[in-house]
């Protein structure tokens, strides 16, 4: 292979649309989630084990590095679901032009800001 | 037509649809818990472990379970098909992506199997 041949992709040099950025964001999100599936379940696991599991759950919940890792999976899931329903409106036709997608992405991306702070405010 | 053996159901429209089912099935779940815990400030032990105890909503976490495998595998295959390629990696990239898939694999089963213990053994 040339070693002198242009670059195609330069990373750097490339803009990225609303869109983009929301669809990589939902991805991340995805993969994110399989690792915090882990903690969704020892939650369900702990809080249903035992009277005594459930009320040393409750303290646990009360450690701000908990808190926070709680928050961090709701808000993903937040986002990924919020994105995902996005994904499935425009399957049905919904938002699939150029400019209906911008909207789209827009709105989804602040209706998961909005329950990103919500959950925040749940979990504090 | 060729058809490719690491995807979950090995037809890209299968799985399209499969990805759909799923995330209808894991959106319904969450919103059922999560409006059942805003409905229920402050709640026991009891009336949680009362709900669990249903065979409805066993089931309805059993399909959730399920779900998030088959969407989860989907999913991540469509991640690994695309950054674990031979453009990317060289001609290692489909024995990394086949452990990585395998890895997968065996942490999705255990959701599964851990699941259907918590929600089986109370
Ligand atoms: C509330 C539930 C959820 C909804 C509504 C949802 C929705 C979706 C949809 C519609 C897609 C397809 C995107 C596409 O075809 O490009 C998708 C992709 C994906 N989802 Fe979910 N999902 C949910 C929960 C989860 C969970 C719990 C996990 C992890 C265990 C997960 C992991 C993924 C991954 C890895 C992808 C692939 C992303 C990509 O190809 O870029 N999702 N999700």
């Amino acid at each position: 292979m040339k070693s002198n041949r242009p670059v195609n992709l330069d990373i750097s040099t490339i803009k990225l649309p609303i869109t983009a950025i929301v669809s990589i964001l939902h991805r991340l999100s995805g993969v994110f989630l399989f690792a915090g599936t882990a903690v969704l379940l020892w939650l369900l696991a702990a809080s249903l084990r035992s009277e005594e599991s459930f009320i040393a759950l409750q303290e646990s919940l009360s450690a701000p590095l908990i808190k926070f890792v709680v928050w961090a999976v709701l808000a993903t899931l937040a986002y990924h679901a919020v994105m995902g329903v996005r994904h499935l409106l425009m399957d049905c036709g919904l938002g699939e032009s150029l400019k209906g997608g911008r909207i789209g992405a827009w709105v989804a991306l602040a209706v998961a800001v909005v329950l990103i702070i919500l959950a925040g405010v749940w979990v504090w | 037509m060729v058809t490719a053996v690491t995807s979950f159901g090995r037809s890209g429209l299968y799985d399209w649809l499969v990805q759909r089912v799923s995330a209808v099935a894991m959106a319904a779940y969450t919103l059922f818990i999560v409006f059942y815990l805003l409905l229920n400030p402050g709640m026991e032990y009891a009336q949680w472990q009362t709900l669990f105890s249903q065979l409805w909503v066993r089931i309805f976490t059993l399909i959730t379970l399920v779900s998030v495998i088959a969407h989860a595998w989907i999913g991540l295959w469509a991640v690994l098909t695309d950054y674990l390629t031979e453009r990317m990696m060289g001609s290692k990239a489909v024995v990394l992506r086949l452990i990585a898939q395998v890895i997968l694999a065996v942490v999705a089963v255990t959701y599964a199997v851990w699941g259907i213990e918590i929600i089986w053994g109370i």
